[in-house]
């Protein structure tokens, strides 16, 4: 199964942290993603620009409507994810546990829905 | 046995929880498990009348269950392709069991357990969900159980299922580094469920016996499987002890009666026994004791004194301290202040209770209120007692409790 391992940070916890602080997470980022791909869970992942960045795309009764944001209510904000295979939800849940921004914020695990297969 | 009916009820309320974890083992899906065992229950209400009961009714149960699962995955043939190698698989992996004895069958109900409490599930589905597969009570009898209604609890039920199956929840005992948490889920589920009965949260009654009954009967389930583990061990001990007293914890009007109050005649000496030696089997395995074992101590302190007076107060302060220790908690507090006040008087205990209230603890929790009105009432203040024993009142949501407060309002009240 697949499962989507998004991760929430508080971004002020980052600029908050000193250059070498920062750095430091950093590596372990590159340990961890290392590990997932030697395990063979790894599917794929990136890091998110800030929420700054982001652009917000509707379409209401036949027009584009586009704004600047969201600027989440909550502090923490989706700022990156991995995708990965894995054999079961526990399976994830130890893999999500080790990404270091489970210490500074929260993950969230969600499966990917499964396509039934056609016959 | 003579009536079939009830014959009915009783064998699959003990072997519904084997049958479906056996199932859901080979099928890998919790849902038609049930559904398959809920087949054959409905197919022995109609045939152990005419037939009688089966010899072994377990080995019955699980072949015919398996048959039903095997009929309802070639229905959904037409769908998928899946379900034809499933049922395939549940042909060759579960020969028919009709004549095996009951021991040469498996037991899956540990998996079964540790899957429902699984903590990617919420605490309310855990119960559910537990009271449902593994102890086999009906959708009726949980909402009865948790003072909930059918269409709510069947809810939970199928959210609940269903994220099992759609996150990818693994069907197994959890690794062996992973076993304390997750087995103190599954130790507090079966708590909560016997709390429900014990006192229930809300209504009128002060005890269900059927509910707490139940409870008991998951926890010699799990000590069954779990053998070895102090805490398992421990909670049926705990559990057995407060068990003992149901019938004097209440009298024949349905009111409260307090522990030093109680008929201790009227305490269930056969189970105080048997919750006696399970604490001493559980402590003998752990230098370590754990919260249950600890809990379990103090039940037996209690259980052994045979008049108020002479309960060794003391002793029980200094478990507090090491239930503290281990788990801190503001209603561990709140305990270890009344038994202190039972050591070194009220006014020792008013202290340790003005202590909780200070860092804000269990404002609204109607046992601190009443536990200073008592405090309160036995120095002779009767005034102050009384407000707080109004305070108290407001707060309780069980008929029975409520009643008893106004009941000690009344006599403070008379007494000034």
């Amino acid at each position: 199964m697949q499962y989507m391992v998004l991760i929430y940070d508080d971004p002020k916890v980052w600029q908050e942290m000193s250059e070498g602080e920062r750095n430091g997470v950093m590596g372990e980022y590159l340990a961890y993603s290392e590990s997932l791909r030697h395990a063979g869970v790894y599917v794929d992942g990136s890091q998110l620009e800030g929420t700054q960045t982001a652009t917000t795309v509707r379409l209401r009764d036949g027009a584009r409507l586009v704004t600047d944001g969201p600027f989440a209510e909550t502090r923490e904000a989706l700022g990156g994810y991995f995708l990965l295979e894995c054999e079961s939800l526990d399976e994830a849940i130890d893999h999500a546990g080790r990404c270091p921004s489970a210490r500074l914020g929260s993950i969230e695990v969600r499966p990917i829905v499964q396509m039934p297969a056609r016959t | 046995m003579t009536d079939p009916a009830a014959a009915v009820d009783r064998v699959f309320r003990t072997e519904f929880g084997r049958a479906v974890a056996l199932l859901t083992r080979v099928l890998g899906d919790i849902d038609l498990a049930e559904d398959a065992v809920q087949d054959a229950y409905a197919t022995a209400v109609a045939r152990w009348p005419m037939d009688g009961v089966p010899d072994s009714p377990r080995a019955w149960i699980v072949t015919v269950a398996r048959n039903r699962a095997i009929d309802r995955l070639r229905r959904r043939r037409t769908l998928e392709q899946h379900s034809e190698q499933l049922a395939r698989r549940a042909e060759v992996e579960m020969a028919p069991f009709e004549d095996v004895d009951d021991d040469a069958i498996p037991d899956e109900r540990l998996r079964l357990m540790f899957t429902c409490c699984h903590p990617a599930l919420a605490p309310e589905a855990q119960v559910a969900l537990t009271m449902r597969l593994v102890a086999g009570l009906t959708v009726a009898e949980i909402a009865r159980a948790l003072l909930s209604n059918e269409s709510a609890v069947a809810q939970r039920l199928v959210r609940a299922k269903r994220k099992l199956r759609v996150a990818g929840v693994p069907f197994r005992v959890p690794r062996d580094e992973d076993i304390p948490d997750r087995l103190a889920i599954v130790l507090s589920v079966i708590y909560l469920v016997f709390n429900e009965g014990y006192v229930a949260t809300g209504g009128d009654g002060l005890r269900r016996d059927d509910v707490a009954g139940e409870a008991i009967r998951l926890g010699r389930v799990l000590m069954a499987l779990m053998p070895d583990e102090p805490e398992a061990i421990a909670l049926l001990a705990l559990m057995l002890l407060h068990h003992s007293r149901r019938r004097a914890r209440a009298d024949a009007g349905g009111e409260i009666v307090l522990l030093a109050d109680q008929d201790r005649s009227l305490w269930d000496e056969g189970l105080i026994d048997e919750g006696l030696d399970l604490t001493e089997r559980a402590l003998r395995l752990t230098g370590a004791p754990g919260s249950y074992a600890l809990q379990a101590s103090i039940a037996a302190v209690h259980a052994r004194s045979l008049v108020g007076d002479i309960t060794e107060w003391t002793r029980i302060v200094a478990l507090y301290d090491a239930l503290l220790r281990l788990a801190p908690s503001p209603v561990v507090d709140l305990n270890r202040a009344v038994a202190h006040s039972m050591a070194e008087g009220p006014q020792a205990g008013l202290d340790a209770v003005q202590r909780l209230v200070d860092a804000g603890s269990l404002a609204d929790h109607h046992l601190l209120h009443a536990t200073r009105a008592d405090l309160l009432a036995r120095l002779g203040r009767a005034d102050q007692a009384a407000a707080y024993y109004a305070r108290a009142i407001e707060l309780a949501d069980n008929g029975a409790e409520r009643r008893f407060l106004e009941r000690r309002l009344a006599a403070v009240k008379a007494g000034s």
